[in-house]
C-alpha cells in the first residue's frame, strides 16, 4: 500500500517535471547551435535585442531610483493607510498585462486622461520607445518595491537608532546602514523585476506597438517572427530561456554569497514569501 | 555644577514616567525591575523618544523643551549610547564600527579598550565581552559630553560579567564624564555608580550612594532590592544530602537547595542571628568575622560581619553590647539559604 503510494508520487513528480521542462528543451533541440547563432545574428533579432536592452536598462534605472526610496519610506514610516498603500503598489503584480496596456492607453493616449496636457507639451507617447520604457517599468516595479519594502522592514530598528546616536543624519543612516543591510533582498527584487521586465509582452504591444528597431522587444520579436522566420523566433526564445535561467541562478546564489560578507545574512535574505 | 539636567513626564503602557534628575561629572545608576521605564529615559535623553512634557539640557544647551517646542535630533545631541544588545553594525568590521562615529580616535579607543587585535573582525565573530567593548569604543568615538549605558552587563554571561563589571567601573571613573546607566541589578549599580536611584513604576523612589541605600532603605521595595547578601562560592552535593558551598576564604556553608558549580548563596539579613560564640542550635551555617559596621535603621540595627549584613533588633544589639571590630559569629539556617547559579 505504502509502496504503491510512493510510486504514484514519483510518477506525478516525473510527469510535472516533463511537462515543465520538455517544451523548453524542444527549443534547443529544434535547431542546431550553429543555426541558432546565425538566427540570432539576423537583423530582426539584433534590433529586438538592442531595443530590449536599451528600454530595459532605462526602465530598470527608473525602477531602482524611485522604487528604493519609496520602499524605504513605506517600510519605515508609520501612517494611516500604509497597509492599503502597500497593497495598491502590489496590485500590478496580479493585474493581467492586457489590463495594464489598456490602462496606460487610458492615461497617456491622445484621448486619455493626460492626453490633452501631453499634446500641449508636444509629447506623444504611444508607439514610441518611451512607451516601452513606461510599460516595462509599470509591470516590473511592483516586483522590486514589494521585495524592497520587505527587506527594509527586516533591518533591526535598533541599528537605525544606533546610527543616529552616533551622529549620522537620516540620509547617512540610509546609505551606510539600511541600504547595505538590505542589499541581498534588494538584489533579489532587482533580479525579479528585470526578469519580469524582459518578458513583458501584453502591455507593450498594446501601448507601444511592435515596430522593429523602435518598440519591438525580444518577446514581441518572437511573436512577429513566427510568421516570417520561425527559426529566429525559436532562437530568441532559447536566448530568453538562458537569460531567465541566469536570473534564477543568481537569486539562488545571492544568499550564500552574502554569508561571507555580512553577518545579517538570514535577516536580509530573500524570503520565501516573494 | 550639574552637567546634565533631565526633567520629563511621559506616559508608558501602565504608568507615567515622572523624572527629575541632575547628573554631574559622575556615574549615576538608575536601577529598577524590568519595565520600570529605564530604557525610555535613556531614549528620551538621546533624542530617540520625544517625551510628552519636560526639559533636557546639557550645560545650559537645551536639547528638549516641550514648552519651547524644541526637540533636537539624536545626531545633534552630544551623547554616546551603549545599547543593551550592543547594536553593532554587522556589515562593518570593528574598526569601521568605531570609525562610523568619528575617525580621529579609532586607534586610541581600540587601545584604551584593549581590542586593537580585533580591528578587522566582524561583530558576528566576537564574544559578548568583546562586543561590549566595541560598543563602548564606538559610543566614545564621537567624543560625547554624556555617556548613556542601557543594561551594560545584561547581555553578558555570568562568567564574563564580573570581569567586565570591574573593567567598566575603572573606565567610567577614568572618563570623568556625566554617565547615566540603567540596570535591573543592584549589585551592578553599586559596583559602577557613586549614586544610585531606584526607579519603580516610572518614579525614583529613593536615591543615594549604594551604602546609603543598603543601610537606610526608605521602602520595603528598596530594602528587598538592596538587602540580600550574596556569597560567591563553589557548590557540591555533600554526603549529608545538603549542598555544601565553599567560599573563597575556605568557609563552608550549607543549603537545602540542590545546585553544583559556581553559585551565589543568598541570605536575607533578617535571617542571620548574631552571637559571641557559635551557638549550639539548629543553624548549620556560621561565619566568624569582625564587625565592620553597625548602622541603626529605625528599631533595628544593620550589622556588617565579614561578607554578610545581618539585621537584628536594637534591643539585641544593646544586650550583646556589640562594638565595631569585635569578632562575632553570624549564624543562619541551611533552609534559609538560597542558591543561584553564577
Amino acid at each position: 500500500m505504502r509502496r504503491a503510494f510512493d510510486i504514484a508520487l514519483a510518477a506525478a513528480a516525473g510527469l510535472a517535471l516533463a511537462f515543465l521542462l520538455l517544451p523548453l528543451l524542444a527549443l534547443f533541440v529544434r535547431i542546431s547551435p550553429d543555426e541558432l547563432l546565425a538566427a540570432l545574428a539576423s537583423d530582426a533579432a539584433l534590433d529586438a535585442l538592442w531595443v530590449s536592452l536599451k528600454t530595459g536598462l532605462v526602465a530598470h534605472v527608473f525602477v531602482l531610483g524611485v522604487g528604493t526610496p519609496a520602499a524605504y519610506f513605506l517600510a519605515t514610516k508609520r501612517f494611516r493607510g500604509r497597509g492599503a498603500l502597500i497593497t495598491l503598489v502590489e496590485l500590478p503584480l496580479v493585474l493581467p498585462p492586457a489590463v495594464a496596456g489598456i490602462a496606460l492607453l487610458a492615461l497617456f493616449s491622445r484621448r486619455g486622461l493626460l492626453g490633452a496636457e501631453l499634446d500641449a507639451l508636444g509629447v506623444q507617447l504611444p508607439l514610441t520607445q518611451a512607451a516601452v520604457v513606461i510599460a516595462v517599468a509599470f509591470v516590473a516595479a511592483p516586483f522590486y518595491v514589494r521585495q524592497a519594502v520587505a527587506s527594509f522592514e527586516t533591518v533591526d530598528p535598533t541599528l537605525i537608532d544606533a546610527s543616529r546616536t552616533l551622529g549620522a543624519s537620516p540620509a547617512r543612516t540610509f546609505w551606510r546602514v539600511a541600504l547595505p543591510l538590505s542589499a541581498t533582498g534588494l538584489g533579489a527584487g532587482s533580479a525579479l523585476a528585470w526578469a519580469r521586465g524582459t518578458g513583458e509582452f501584453g502591455a507593450t504591444i498594446m501601448f507601444a506597438g511592435s515596430l522593429q528597431g523602435v518598440t519591438q522587444t525580444l518577446p514581441l520579436a518572437i511573436y512577429a517572427q513566427l510568421d516570417i522566420d520561425p527559426d529566429v523566433a525559436v532562437a530568441i526564445g532559447a536566448l530568453l530561456v538562458l537569460v531567465s535561467l541566469t536570473v534564477l541562478l543568481s537569486l539562488k546564489l545571492l544568499p550564500s554569497w552574502t554569508r561571507f560578507t555580512s553577518a545579517s545574512l538570514i535577516r536580509s535574505a530573500p524570503s520565501g514569501s516573494s | 555644577m550639574d552637567a546634565l539636567h533631565v526633567s520629563l513626564s511621559h506616559p508608558l503602557r501602565s504608568f507615567r514616567l515622572e523624572l527629575e534628575l541632575d547628573v554631574g561629572r559622575e556615574t549615576v545608576a538608575l536601577v529598577g525591575p524590568s519595565g520600570a521605564g529605564k530604557t525610555s529615559i535613556l531614549r528620551a535623553i538621546a533624542g530617540l523618544l520625544q517625551p510628552e512634557r519636560g526639559r533636557i539640557a546639557l550645560d545650559g544647551e537645551t536639547w528638549f523643551d516641550s514648552a519651547a517646542k524644541l526637540h533636537l535630533a539624536p545626531e545633534r545631541r552630544s551623547v554616546g549610547l551603549v545599547f543593551q544588545e550592543h547594536a553593532l553594525f554587522p556589515h562593518m568590521t570593528v574598526a569601521e564600527n568605531v570609525a562610523y562615529a568619528g575617525r580621529e580616535r579609532v586607534d586610541e579607543l581600540l587601545g584604551l579598550l584593549g581590542i586593537g587585535a580585533l580591528r578587522d573582525a566582524r561583530p558576528g565573530e566576537l564574544s559578548g565581552g568583546e562586543r561590549q567593548r566595541v560598543a563602548l569604543a564606538r559610543a566614545l568615538a564621537r567624543d560625547p559630553a554624556v555617556l548613556l549605558l542601557d543594561e551594560p552587563l545584561a547581555a553578558l554571561d555570568a562568567h564574563t560579567r564580573a570581569r567586565v563589571r570591574a573593567e567598566l567601573g575603572g573606565l567610567l571613573r577614568g572618563l570623568r564624564l556625566p554617565a547615566l546607566l540603567v540596570t535591573h541589578d543592584f549589585q551592578d549599580a553599586a559596583a559602577l555608580a557613586a549614586r544610585v536611584g531606584v526607579l519603580v513604576d516610572g518614579r525614583i523612589v529613593q536615591d543615594g550612594s549604594p551604602l546609603e541605600l543598603i543601610a537606610g532603605p526608605t521602602s520595603p521595595f528598596v530594602a528587598d532590592f538592596t538587602g540580600g547578601n550574596l556569597l560567591r562560592g563553589l557548590a557540591r552535593i555533600a554526603p549529608s544530602g545538603l549542598t555544601e558551598v565553599t567560599l573563597a576564604d575556605g568557609t563552608r556553608i550549607f543549603s537545602t537547595d540542590r545546585l553544583e558549580g559556581h553559585v551565589g548563596a543568598v541570605v536575607h539579613p533578617w535571617e542571620i542571628a548574631v552571637a559571641r560564640e557559635a551557638p549550639a542550635d539548629s543553624a548549620q551555617n556560621h561565619v566568624t568575622a569582625p564587625i565592620a559596621s553597625l548602622v541603626p535603621v529605625a528599631n533595628r540595627v544593620r550589622v556588617r560581619i565579614g561578607p554578610l549584613t545581618a539585621e537584628i533588633t536594637a534591643a539585641s544589639a544593646e544586650r550583646l553590647a556589640l562594638r565595631q571590630g569585635e569578632r562575632v559569629v553570624a549564624s543562619f539556617k541551611a533552609t534559609g539559604t538560597r542558591l543561584v547559579p553564577l
